[in-house]
């Protein structure tokens, strides 16, 4: 397993001083006077640009983000999902594989049913349009749904998947994470529980370095225990 | 009454010392941010949440957030019992309060939504106002909004025809000003500055100066608060 590299990332606050070159002002950063300074509480990230990273914060869909959604409510001819978002998502009768009438909706997909949408669109007003994923729509009937921030989303997923990888590796369910902060889990009661657990971890201590270690060694104590 | 003994205040402070004051942040569980702050006697909580929906929708703005803060004292706050609820005072807090806090806020990133504020005063010791507003930008930090700075506050006075900084009770009560002053301690814009009380031209600009110096202070405890609350965990 390759060793996490040493998160060598500052603590900022609004209004810090990040950098002097406006050019290499990214996410999370604003420029007064030709200077970088942070906008957002988070973690500094100086590799290519000058980014923070934040620690908290509300999701906001981009398009093509891969989100789960649960179905709030259905008008005549969308479904209205929330997607853990200050703002509601349509999805159009249209996107629907197949043509279907508009008394069909609900059978398909009610109230409550969750499911994994695909961002299409997203305009200025923040008007969130959803198509399902893969063309296919699948609602979610069996597993769970773990919620975390969405800024600790690339920590669970890891630097090139490597922590979603060693997830689904050392524990036999199928993991699912939507950019927006769900996570859906799929397996044996016991791999379920002890996914949420793992999870819950690497959302508490997502900020520190050496983690992807510290969870093979959890996983690790916690299969003996089981099995 | 006499306010200055020795080169002493009442509470044995310096005319330029701020009371000693205590950031703890996200002592919410539910809310988006919060933060706990007790500032002398002050004890004051702040949440925020959001950016989410408008309720009621027509408050809502095509293209930005809005910004909503509601400064409320507790009946228990003072000696004698308050009414509860919004008065004429509290009200016009709310409402400098939220003034003071909006310029720094970026809304546009969160068009149709607000940013809801509460500061809820457990127990007051003159300068409540500053304490919530302290509390509320440590608070919309934690909640990660986007912000070009952290806004700070403290009051500066007049008692014994000496100017000095972060009145308690009495000095507010029975001195002969009082003015409270917020502001973004990097760019130096003043976002709030109101006065009860008389003070010469002179007296004013030392006054404003005293208050920056106590804004900055107070700046510089929201930060390391809020750097405090992730490096603590780290440590373990």
């Amino acid at each position: 397993m390759k060793k996490q590299e040493k998160i060598d990332k500052t603590i900022v606050v609004p209004g810090d001083l990040l950098s002097e070159d406006a050019a290499k002002a990214g996410e999370g950063t604003y420029v007064e006077n030709g200077k970088v300074y942070a906008l957002i509480y988070g973690l500094a990230d100086e590799r290519e640009k000058t980014r923070v990273i934040p620690l908290s914060g509300k999701y906001l869909p981009a398009i093509g983000d891969v989100v789960i959604g649960m179905v709030a409510d259905i008008s005549f001819s969308n479904w209205k999902v929330d997607i853990n978002s200050p703002y509601e998502a349509l999805m159009h009768i249209s996107e629907y594989p197949r043509r279907i009438e508009s008394s069909e909706m609900a059978k398909i997909m009610g109230v409550g049913d969750l499911a994994m949408f695909k961002v299409v669109d997203v305009d200025p007003s923040m008007k969130i349009e959803l198509a399902p994923r893969e063309g296919q729509l699948r609602v979610l009937r069996s597993g769970r749904i773990v919620e975390v921030s969405y800024t600790k989303v690339p920590r669970v997923i890891g630097r090139a998947g490597s922590m979603i990888s060693l997830l689904k590796s050392k524990l036999d369910v199928n993991i699912f994470v939507g950019k927006n902060g769900r996570i859906w889990i799929n397996g044996k009661a016991e791999d379920e529980d002890l996914a949420v657990r793992v999870i819950k971890r690497i959302e508490q201590e997502a900020h520190t370095s050496g983690l992807t270690d510290r969870i093979t060694k959890m996983l690790e104590e916690e299969n003996h225990g089981v099995h | 009454m006499e306010f200055i003994k020795n080169g002493k205040r009442i509470d044995n402070r310096l005319p330029n010392e701020l009371r000693p004051i205590k950031f703890e942040v996200g002592a919410l569980e539910r809310a988006d941010g919060s933060c706990y702050v007790e500032h002398g006697g002050n004890k004051v909580i702040a949440a925020v949440y959001g950016p989410r929906a408008v309720h009621p929708r027509h408050l809502q703005e095509a293209n930005r957030a809005i910004v909503r803060f509601r400064y409320n004292m507790a009946s228990f706050s003072v000696e004698e019992r308050r009414r509860p609820g919004p008065d004429r005072r509290s009200i016009e807090i709310s409402k400098v309060s939220r003034e003071a806090i909006d310029p720094v806020i970026i809304k546009e990133f969160y068009p149709r939504s607000t940013i809801d504020i509460f500061v809820e005063i457990l127990q007051a010791d003159a300068g409540t106002r500053s304490a919530g507003i302290n509390a509320a930008s440590v608070a919309l930090a934690d909640a990660g909004v986007p912000m070009r700075g952290l806004i700070s506050s403290c009051a500066v006075g007049k008692v014994d025809n000496t100017v000095v900084l972060d009145l308690v009770k009495e000095e507010d009560n029975l001195g002969q000003a009082d003015m409270p002053i917020a502001m973004d301690v990097r760019t130096g814009e003043v976002t709030l500055l109101q006065m009860d009380g008389h003070l010469t031209l002179d007296e004013f600009e030392e006054a404003l100066e005293l208050g920056k110096v106590g804004c900055a202070s107070i700046a510089q405890m929201q930060r390391d608060a809020l750097i405090t609350k992730y490096r603590g965990e780290e440590d373990e």
